[in-house]
């Protein structure tokens, strides 16, 4: 029997309220907030941080890894690979991207069930579009990440129990490579086509899993054209409560992490014995059926989706289109840094990817600010730099840069957890290396999902 | 430890320096030129008598040459050298190892530093190939850890210590007031100083080194020669050095309120002086002021008053011009300038003038005609990963 054995999801720490943009734009906006990635994520950190949550609440070895999203930060070279350095795999354990489209994700979602082996699906996305469009609105930044092994590798949270894909070609969205956001065709040309061919993949995966509509316990249904989202599922037969929310108004849409992120939501949701139904509308419609076990109630989430949803801190809509290079601000009057040298990080990986020092790994230990510096002065891609001297629990320093923070919150003794992030970008090369944050979700705090799940 | 120095054995005959400022219409040949010019003057010499040339400069040029060329020297042995903010003293321990060796008879020591051609502020190192886990830090940030962690450490209000350290900013400008070579020649009140907005931890621009150009110089020879060249040598008690692995970074018992690096060199320097008593011994010490909770530390580290004391005999003008032990009365980096590879020869310029008596009246230390010895320390690098040097030197 396969199934999923583990989740993780990574929302990012900062928000934007939506109805700040038009103040600015002059158009667009809404209501509610947006999932907005710090400068220093992209899809790879934040993949990154889904695969450790994964990898915190489970301990079994993925003999693969699959990334999925529509923005990768390199294209010719694998982003997999330095994934799979952060999260410190086997090395006989193979990374692939599956990048290009929101059904890139279904593909390594399927690869990796599919597996016979544990295998590491995580999906990420950084959602932009030109400042008042609504892929800017709608869009979020997010990641998450899904463990399928066997019965014998752990247990089975989630038993695999069917899937149905159908396959058209249309032009509904588009996006040249290097282009900052999509174009879109008239709406309703596109939920004309999403429709049928949703209720074309339920009406295949429930016989299949020789079920009702009527009888799926949660409903999730992701894919970049909200309307035809929403119309799906109010055509899918599975009744309206049993729906789940697709954080709109918190999160937003984050493209191709957005059936993993969901899907997770659902499953920290979910109770024993629950049927779970999967749809995804990206250039035709894939449907997985699910069904929970009694071992998804001691499954402990490390920082449960909701917990991350909560624990935010907005960011004004100027600050937010810098961050995504749409508003090119005054740099700090200081040299850029040189672009790191391949060959030096190659033989640094244990330390630049893994967080592996000379006393031991750091990456997954919390620690406590002895000293800590604000520096106006120094470049950065969004001054200033916050930096600590951090103690770990096992007796090891660093001295790091923090992030996800407000100077003014800083403060000696503070508890700190560490965070894979791209320092700068150099000559194109992204430099990625560990911050510390300030521990803000608990990874046993369990409460908030007890209460929900009864 | 068999650090023997040369105590007594080498002697500088004559000094240059050239005013510390924004030279923006001089290059560093043209420094160069000005600061060796006025040393081999001094001491009644031509570059052809001297034997041998060391050139600290930490990025302002490259290999001997970068000395050779604007000085048009023939045939001469000239040594670039570089440790970090130390250079400059450096480029001096060099020169005069080499002459008490026997080697030369006559050999001269340069720093110079043209930092203001980078079109930024502050000064920048040039990138070495690295992994790209360095932490970016501007110097200021670095040494910003140090004033919390004294404060909190040794029970300092943390508004007196902005008074504390205001109070060394304060002393350092009314020096550099006084003296016509140094970069900001304006007296700071305390006052105006606290109300100067922070740009790295608790440290406003007014708490950190000038950044100018400039350039410095010496020559030594053995000092049964010197009576050749000069009647007031200034002889060299010590030159210690001590070059920090780096481990306070990571070592999670190192606390950012001292500099072990300097502690260490400063012992070296007393053993190879004679000194048992610094603050009652010493005439004078110019020390290394990059940022004001340097040198607070630093009083401390070399040993003229107990551990948690400094700021104390800081608020009490112990290192005023006319205290118990003056300390940076040429201004020091923080007024003076910090041209990097010449500020360590910058500090013995001051040992030369103040001890040969040559320093103007306005600008003259307590001590003179009292005592006769002079400290100078340089040091290079951040908390926990430092160079340092300690020399002492008498009349």
């Amino acid at each position: 029997m396969r199934g999923i054995i583990g989740w993780g999801a990574h929302v990012p720490h900062w928000r934007l309220d939506r109805t700040q943009i038009a103040l600015v734009a002059g158009a667009g906006g809404g209501k509610g907030h947006r999932a907005v990635a710090s400068y220093d994520e992209d899809t790879t950190t934040m993949a990154v941080e889904a695969g450790r949550a994964c990898l915190a609440s489970v301990d079994v070895a993925p003999a693969s890894l699959w990334f999925a999203t529509t923005s990768p930060a390199y294209l010719d070279k694998t982003n997999a690979s330095a994934i799979h350095a952060a999260l410190r795999l086997d090395r006989s354990a193979t990374a692939y991207d599956a990048v290009g489209s929101v059904r890139s994700a279904i593909a390594a979602l399927r690869a990796t069930g599919e597996n016979r082996k544990p295998a590491l699906c995580v999906a990420s996305d950084v959602r932009i579009g030109r400042p008042g469009s609504p892929d800017e609105v709608n869009g979020g930044d997010a990641a998450a990440a899904v463990l399928w092994g066997n019965e014998t590798d752990a247990p089975l949270l989630a038993e695999f129990v069917a899937y149905a894909g159908v396959t058209e070609e249309f032009v509904d969205r588009w996006r040249v490579p290097g282009d900052v956001g999509s174009k879109l065709w008239e709406e309703r040309f596109g939920e004309t086509k999403y429709v049928p061919l949703a209720a074309e993949a339920l009406k295949t995966v429930f016989e299949y899993a020789a079920i009702a509509a009527d009888s799926v316990d949660a409903l999730v249904v992701a894919g970049l054209h909200e309307r035809a989202c929403a119309a799906a599922a109010k055509a899918s037969g599975v009744p309206a409560e049993k729906i789940i929310d697709r954080l709109a108004d918190t999160v937003g849409n984050p493209g191709a992490a957005q059936p993993l992120l969901l899907l997770a939501h659902a499953l920290e949701r979910a109770t024993p014995g629950q049927t779970i139904a999967l749809l995804v509308l990206s250039d035709g419609a894939d449907a997985m059926v699910l069904r929970t076990t009694d071992a998804i109630a001691s499954y402990a989430p490390h920082r449960p989706v909701a917990a991350q949803v909560m624990a935010s801190a907005p960011v004004p809509y100027g600050r937010y289109l810098s961050w995504r290079g749409l508003l090119p601000v005054e740099p700090p009057r200081r040299p850029e840094p040189a672009r790191p040298s391949a060959s030096a990080a190659g033989r640094a990986t244990d330390w630049k990817f893994g967080l592996d020092g000379a006393s031991g790994v750091l990456a997954d230990q919390r620690g406590t600010i002895t000293t800590f510096t604000v520096d106006k002065l120094a470049y950065s891609p969004s001054p200033p730099v916050v930096f600590a001297v951090v103690d770990f629990d096992d007796g090891q320093r660093l001295p790091v840069e923090l992030t996800d923070v407000d100077a003014d919150e800083v403060a000696i003794g503070m508890r700190v957890e560490m965070t894979f992030r791209r320092l700068f970008t150099a000559d194109g090369i992204a430099n990625y290396f560990w911050k510390a944050r300030p521990l803000r979700t608990e990874s046993d705090d369990s409460a908030e999902r007890t209460e929900e799940a009864s | 430890m068999s650090s023997h120095g040369i105590r007594d054995r080498v002697a500088i005959v004559g000094m240059g320096c050239t005013r510390f400022a924004e030279h923006f219409d001089k290059g560093t040949d043209d420094l160069l030129r000005e600061a060796t010019s006025e040393a081999f003057t001094g001491a009644g010499v031509r570059k052809e008598d001297v034997d041998a040339y060391w050139l600290g400069t930490a990025q302002s040029g490259m290999s001997g040459i970068t000395l050779a060329r604007p000085l048009a020297l023939e045939g001469k042995p000239v040594t670039r050298v570089e440790n970090f903010c130390a250079t400059g003293s450096e480029a001096l321990r060099q020169a005069a190892y080499a002459v008490a060796s026997g080697a030369y008879d006559l050999a001269m020591a340069v720093g110079v530093e043209k930092v203001k051609d980078s079109g930024y502020q502050g000064l920048n190192a040039f990138p070495i190939p690295n992994d790209g886990t360095q932490r970016s830090l501007t110097a200021a940030a670095m040494f910003s850890m140090v004033a919390p962690a004294y404060a909190k450490r040794y029970g300092v209000d943390p508004n007196e210590m902005k008074t504390v350290l205001a109070r060394i900013a304060s002393k350092n400008h009314a020096n550099g007031a006084r003296n016509p070579k140094a970069q900001f020649r304006k007296e700071m009140p305390v006052e105006k100083l606290l109300a100067m907005p922070p740009v790295a931890g608790g440290l406003s621009v007014f708490d950190c080194a000038g950044v100018a150009d400039g350039s410095a110089a010496a020559i030594v020879c053995r000092v049964e020669d010197a009576a050749r060249y000069t009647d007031k040598p200034l002889v060299i008690k010590a030159l210690s050095f001590v070059a920090g692995n780096g481990s306070g970074l990571e070592d999670p018992s190192y606390d950012y309120t001292q500099f072990p690096e300097v502690a260490v060199s400063a012992a070296d320097a007393y053993a190879q002086a004679g000194i048992t008593d610094p603050r009652a011994e010493l005439a004078m010490a110019e020390v290394h002021d990059c940022f004001t909770p340097t040198e607070l530390v630093l009083m401390e580290d070399l040993g003229f008053c107990a551990r948690g004391t400094a700021w104390k005999e800081v608020l009490a003008g112990t290192f005023d011009r006319d205290g118990e032990l003056p300390v940076n009365p040429d201004g020091g980096l923080k007024s003076f300038g910090h041209p990097v590879g010449a500020s360590g020869l910058r500090m013995m310029y001051e040992a030369w003038l103040q001890l040969r008596g040559e320093a103007p009246e306005d600008r003259r230390i307590s001590t003179y005609g009292k005592r006769s010895l002079a400290l100078t320390h340089n040091l290079g690098g951040y908390p926990g990963e430092m160079v340092s040097f300690v020399g002492i030197v008498g009349v």
